[in-house]
């Protein structure tokens, strides 16, 4: 089984609908049309982008070059959870607990995949890395960025309460359990479902790219199985990772909650 | 025995001042609104950043963690908040006396708190607040949603308090009647500064 070839004109007519439906969104005023049309464009740009790097990656792979591509990753997963944020931790804080708490669950979980699951032929070998890796980033960066926004959000919501229980001389990690117990939560349930649905609802997207490319369908169902289970565990220790340090910044070392350190909510 | 001093304390609105509250006794604290009086019990209380000192006795503040410093200086806001359903949930433990000089039955406490009036909510946060035992009690306003019969009760139970444990009692009042009634000391604020009256 040949892979099939797309051509520039397939693409073309897979790119009319976006349009199209951009169209319909302007007559009903959904005013959404200027976000679909800039994410669609940054789809066709990025990916086509990757594709070149990877190229190049593939035939030059030099372990420094490999890195700077998995960093780059990192930063604008990073960026992501914070653009993603209502209300942002201000200063170094609003990037830097998304992208530290990615760091800590995804790069871990890809380098143990790498090593001990799949021992690729060097560990770093592109063909590999670069996929799981950005999988990886791409779903725990959603439930990262899930978490820290129902964290800031119900910690501002709930400020009076938190304040009250600080004034009854609470620590702060008992004051904001509750909330932070609900952002865990959170930020879990989209890969719970993920898993729950997987197979029998959706086919995922691993799994169909392989099957397209030609591999054997129980072959690509192992590789989606592994996939999942990463992810679950990247995002739940990404996810606990982020609420932790969030949390933690939430409050100084009074123990006083400091929400002037989250910025005013996105208009 | 626990008197409070401040010590050129820096609070929200307010030139730099120093306060002694004395054991035992009262101190009522008045002046327009939105002139910082709140903000002054948060900054004492250490729920807002601040500077200057603050001594509990001979102990400053900075000698206590966050928390311990609260439970010695209990504030008491001007409207409460409760973060669990129930009454009792909020309470470590229950003190009948305290339910009871305040007009409270002891079922009380299986009350749901989305029912309890304002009257109700302000008499269960000061007992909430009491249970503690601190050592210092910062008033908001704590008889402002009550009857004429509740206020006194509540005036009482506060000046028969702080005379058992010695307890060092700053109370926010705008009623001038109150203010004679509960405090022996009288501190104002007038245009952004702390005076003796």
């Amino acid at each position: 089984m040949a892979l099939i070839l797309l051509t520039p004109l397939d693409l073309f007519l897979a790119a009319v609908l976006v349009p199209a439906l951009a169209l319909l969104s302007f007559r009903l005023s959904l005013g959404i049309e200027r976000q679909l049309l800039i994410a669609a464009l940054r789809t066709v740009i990025q990916l086509s982008l990757l594709g070149l790097v990877l190229k190049f990656l593939f035939v030059q792979s030099h372990p420094l070059l490999i890195a700077s591509l998995a960093l780059f990753m990192l930063l604008v997963a990073g960026y992501e959870v914070m653009a993603r944020q209502q209300r942002r931790f201000i200063g170094f804080w609003g990037m830097g607990i998304g992208t530290l708490s990615m760091f800590i669950s995804s790069f871990t979980v890809t380098l143990l995949a790498l090593t001990v699951i799949i021992r690729a032929e060097p560990w770093y070998s592109v063909q590999y890395l670069i996929p799981l890796l950005g999988m990886l980033l791409g779903n725990t960066m959603s439930g990262i960025a899930i978490a820290l926004d129902n964290l800031t959000h119900n910690a501002w919501r709930q400020r009076h309460e938190i304040e009250a229980r600080l004034l009854l001389g609470h620590p702060w990690d008992e004051a904001i359990r509750e909330i932070r117990r609900t952002a865990l939560r959170s930020g879990l349930i989209p890969i719970i479902n993920a898993m729950a649905a997987a197979g029998v609802v959706s086919l995922p997207g691993m799994m169909t790219g392989q099957i397209l490319a030609g591999a054997p369908p129980f072959e690509a169902g192992k590789y989606q199985i592994l996939i999942m289970l990463l992810i679950a565990a990247g995002t739940g220790f990404g996810a606990m990772a982020a609420v932790w340090i969030g949390s933690k910044h939430l409050f100084d070392e009074r123990e006083r909650l400091r929400l002037d350190r989250l910025s005013p909510p996105k208009a | 025995m626990s008197s409070l001093t401040l010590k050129q304390f820096h609070s929200p609105l307010l030139a730099p001042f120093d306060l002694h509250l004395p054991a035992g006794e009262c101190t009522t604290l008045s002046g327009p609104s939105g002139c910082g009086k709140t903000r002054l019990l948060r900054a004492v209380a250490d729920l807002d950043p601040h500077q200057g000192e603050a001594w509990l006795d001979e102990r400053e503040k900075q000698t206590f963690s966050g928390p311990e410093w609260r439970r010695h200086v209990g504030l008491l806001s001007a409207e409460s908040a409760w973060w669990s359903e129930r009454v009792g949930d909020h309470f470590n433990a229950i003190d009948r006396d305290l339910l009871t000089n305040l007009d409270l039955p002891i079922e009380s406490t299986e009350w749901q708190i989305s029912r309890l009036s304002s009257g109700e909510r302000q008499r269960l946060a000061l007992i909430r607040l009491l249970t503690n035992r601190p050592q210092v009690l910062l008033l908001d306003e704590p008889t402002a949603n009550l009857d004429a019969g509740n206020i006194i009760k509540v005036e009482r139970l506060i000046e028969s308090w702080r005379k058992k444990y010695q307890t060092a009692v700053l109370w926010i009042t705008h009623d001038p009647a109150q203010q004679k009634r509960v405090g022996e000391h009288r501190r104002q604020i007038e245009s952004g500064r702390l005076r003796k009256r």
